[in-house]
């Protein structure tokens, strides 16, 4: 399975992303996998059937007869919405009450789950893919299962389809003849699904864009009832937490837990490939236990330098020439040499934790040779085959339950499986006897790594006499996150890793000569997506460069990014909306600044105007964004607002006063006072605008991040004369 | 065996006294909407009441809980956590949702010590609970509107 994972993802690479394939595909998978039917056929025993089958096909939809929907997402939940919007697509089609509707994450199943934006190669979440890879699938789904339903009717009933009506989890008919869905299902479950499935027109949508749609989820969420896999539990589960090597790279050389296993409640201290864990009754005797446990490590191929000694050497390549050549149109340094004005600038940006609240944590089981885990499973082939690999059994003998989690950022979605592997480490070393619950601590978190790599963007252009800009060069210096994993053939080209120079690479602006290069770096530190992937370093230079750029060519910001935009209706409509309501033709009040940025990440387009203000001498109060966002046709209008303001607040976190940093190759933050999110009293106001569209949905998670920090950069320029050129401002606004 | 007030029902807890107040609760007591994120008292995820006040419980041993009365997300009541638990979800406060517990805990204690919180009095009051999702513009939407409605 692992090959063909590979496989798969080459072959994805290969492909037009949504090509015309897509419909046919989604068709077979429903006709070939009768997932509807198999859903059907469950008369409240999905948990007997699981049982028996480890390793179940899921359909998309379950109706039982007590007339409960479930919806098997192929997309992971961790905050952002996928299953909410998955379940409007379905219920725009299907018309069930939103009372009866559940969702659960699904997997074993990449013909019925792949991700449709990556190809179908495999199951997974990221890349802000989840609407646009449900958007035909999830309406089908519902619309088929509808279908069914009505047929199933018509046929009990001696009527024709044409004449059932179905609304509101309910089939009915003229002649007074009525049944809940429930009723109906196991009569439809013997109906074949059906080869053409309509979609309703978008005149005749009522949940798809509809604002007044509450996601059916935010109860479990006010009352601690919403379960996450902290708070699995089953008969005689332990607990362990980890000790994780001090060092990137470094091994276990040698260890004594035996005054750890003296303390009441400490089951075990075992070894495993990536530390060692302390087994427990509970999580207060694992973390006592845990400060009696000495280790030796062998740190031979550890990384053992400081961040900024790393960051040094990337300064110093930046300065050099590029590696590879991301983009060359014309000829950037012959335009530099003629140039009037040439302005120059180098931007530092440092590592960054996902640090999601829930720290990262997983449970798992061998009972009658099938495994099963609870976890964030946000690549669950990928993890379903790491478990089997360890455990020494068939990916079919591996059972996932998909958990919820408290936050994700991207930091679920790992090459090696990470916790989920050492929760089926843990369990083995200690002879599966008993189901183990992995949970890190937060300094395990905060030290874990697979960090947003640290960048340096080296910036030149070239002015021509009036003012116009002649020349762009961006040298981009930094880690690989693709190279060396599974991703490599999905992801880097030519020796260029996509995700180092998104938001870069693609530069919107109409600049005749341009040179986009790319110096890959060797750090020792793992690295990983985190929100946003490159846009959070790429659109900060871009943008807060620009801005330079028009100030030195004495233009409007907003203007000089109209003129350069002209090929791109979609950048012009977000910047141009946002600028309106901003108010940005008038001076901002007394004692405000704003600056303005606009960005493209995962085909989402955002542009934000940022205002600030000084209430005293080195204090930076952002008071204002006000956002607008084109990002396809929208399927929660809210909830769009809502990742808007989530991706804002993300963004100026970081921006503000996060960043990991290590001392001889050891990570010095282990906690949020070290690591310091964005606290309530930081909290801008935040005003969202949605640029109207009827083109597919793209995504909304993640980019709302990118265009803040340079659009604050900007404001803090206008309000202090300080460009901030040093990330995070904690720092740079004082070098 | 330690005597814990949780939720207006005396429980016996077989733990040492040295174990933190949340993992009691948690682990031991088995009531798991009062979340683990730091251990430290940096997040505010882990926020209960004692004797009405929002303390942090991976922060408060259990051994010097004593008669103290502790209320959990599970069993906070009355009118201002029925109408704040309804704001919350009216106003689809929380994404991932982790630390909402936490969040509604102070945001009750809040109200239940001022019935009209002007911003500065939220900034203070909510201040120790963080939000990766940073859905702070609605936690604090929410507040006032629980406030304008128990004024009602």
């Amino acid at each position: 399975m692992f090959p063909k994972i590979l496989e798969n993802a080459n072959r994805a690479a290969s492909m037009p992303v949504l090509n015309s394939t897509r419909r046919g595909f989604i068709l077979g998978a429903l006709a070939t996998a009768a997932g509807l039917a198999v859903g059907f056929r469950v008369t409240g025993t999905a948990l007997a059937q699981d049982a028996a089958q480890p390793h179940p096909f899921q359909p998309y939809i379950l109706i039982a007869p007590d007339n409960s929907v479930t919806i098997y997402s192929s997309q992971f939940e961790m905050g952002q919405g996928a299953y909410f919007g998955i379940a409007t697509l379905v219920n725009e089609e299907l018309d069930a009450e939103w009372s009866s509707i559940s969702v659960e994450g699904g997997f074993g199943n990449v013909a019925a789950f792949g991700n449709l934006a990556w190809g179908g190669a495999a199951q997974g979440t990221g890349g802000s893919t989840s609407m646009t890879s449900s958007w035909e699938r999830y309406r089908k789904a519902g619309a088929a299962m509808r279908m069914m339903l009505v047929e199933a009717a018509a046929k009990e009933w001696s009527v024709p389809a044409a004449e059932v009506t179905a609304k509101a989890g309910r089939l009915t008919h003229a002649s007074g003849k009525s049944a809940s869905y429930g009723e109906m299902a196991e009569a439809a479950a013997k109906i074949a699904p059906p080869a053409d499935v309509p979609l309703k027109p978008r005149e005749a949508w009522t949940q798809i864009g509809n604002a007044g749609l509450k996601r059916y989820d935010s109860k479990m969420k006010t009352n601690g009832t919403a379960p996450f896999t902290i708070d699995v539990k089953l008969p005689n589960m332990a607990t362990a937490v980890m000790i994780h090597p001090p060092k990137f790279g470094a091994t276990v050389a040698s260890f004594d837990g035996s005054k750890a296993k003296a303390v009441k409640g400490v089951v075990d201290v075992v070894q495993i490939s990536r530390g060692i864990a302390i087994v427990a009754e509970n999580m207060w005797a694992a973390i006592k236990g845990r400060e009696l446990v000495t280790v030796t490590w062998n740190e031979e191929k550890a990384e053992q330098r400081s961040s900024a000694e790393i960051l040094a050497a990337y300064e110093a390549q930046a300065k050099a020439a590029p590696i590879a050549v991301a983009r060359n149109d014309g000829d950037a340094a012959a335009a530099l040499g003629s140039a009037a004005k040439v302005i120059e600038a180098t931007f530092t940006f440092p590592y960054l934790a996902h640090a999601a609240l829930e720290p990262l944590n997983a449970v798992a089981q061998m009972k009658d040779g099938v495994v099963e885990i609870w976890a964030g499973h946000q690549m669950p082939d990928l993890y379903q085959f790491i478990a089997s690999q360890i455990a020494g059994v068939t990916p079919d003998k591996v059972k996932l339950n998909v958990m919820r989690t408290g936050g994700g950022f991207g930091r679920r979605a790992v090459f090696d499986a990470d916790v989920v592997a050492e929760s089926v480490e843990v369990a083995k070393a200690i002879g599966w006897s008993r189901p183990v619950k992995v949970q890190w601590t937060r300094d395990n978190d905060m030290k874990g790594g697979r960090y947003r790599p640290a960048y340096v963007h080296a910036m030149k252009a070239g002015l021509d006499k009036d003012g116009n800009i002649t020349a762009w060069q961006n040298h981009i210096v930094g880690q690989s996150i693709a190279t060396g994993t599974i991703f490599e053939g999905m992801i880097v080209r030519n020796g260029i890793d996509f995700t180092s120079v998104e938001g870069a690479a693609n530069l919107p602006y109409a600049i005749a000569n341009l040179n986009v290069g790319l110096s890959t770096m060797q750090a020792g530190v793992p690295v990983l997506w985190w929100r946003a992937v490159g846009s959070t370093h790429t659109a900060y230079a871009v943008e807060a460069f620009l801005d330079e750029v028009a100030e030195a060519a004495g233009k409007d910001p907003v203007a000089l990014r109209l003129e350069l935009l002209k090929d791109h209706p979609r950048h012009v409509a977000a910047l141009k909306l946002a600028a309106e309501k901003a108010g940005w033709d008038n001076a901002p009040a007394q004692g405000r600044f704003r600056g303005v940025a606009v960005a493209e990440s995962f085909s989402t387009v955002v542009a934000q105007v940022v205002e600030v203000s000084i209430p005293s001498p080195g204090e930076i109060k952002v008071e204002k964004v006000v956002c607008a966002v084109d990002c396809g046709t929208v399927i929660n209008p809210d909830q769009v607002k809502a990742q808007m303001e989530g991706g804002i607040g993300f963004g100026l976190s970081s921006i503000l006063a996060e960043e990991i940093t290590l001392d001889g190759g050891e990570v010095q933050q282990a906690n949020y006072d070290s690591y310091t999110p964005l606290r309530i009293e930081q909290m801008p106001v935040v005003e969202v605008h949605i640029v109207p569209s009827e083109a597919a949905p793209t995504g909304a998670g993640e980019p709302g991040v990118p265009p803040l920090g340079p659009a604050l950069a900007n404001s803090v320029f206008q309000a202090t004369g300080k460009r901030v050129r040093v990330l995070p401002f904690a720092k740079g606004l004082s070098v | 065996m330690i005597t814990l007030n949780i939720n207006g029902v005396d429980r016996q807890v077989d733990a040492e006294a040295d174990m933190p107040l949340l993992w009691a609760i948690r682990d031991v007591i088995g009531l798991t909407g009062t979340k683990f994120g730091c251990g430290l008292a940096q997040c505010g995820a882990c926020t209960v009441h004692m004797d009405g006040q929002p303390i942090r419980s991976c922060q408060t041993l259990l051994g010097d809980v004593g008669t103290a009365k502790i209320t959990t997300i599970e069993g906070v009541q009355g009118k201002v956590a029925e109408t704040v638990q309804a704001v919350w979800a009216e106003l689809d406060v929380p994404q991932c949702g982790y630390c909402q517990s936490g969040q509604i805990m102070s945001a009750v204690a809040l109200l239940n010590d001022n019935k009209t919180p002007g911003d500065t009095d939220i900034d203070a009051a909510m201040s120790g609970n963080l939000c990766r999702c940073a859905t702070y513009a609605r936690i604090r939407s929410a507040i006032h509107e629980a406030a304008r409605r128990l004024e009602a």
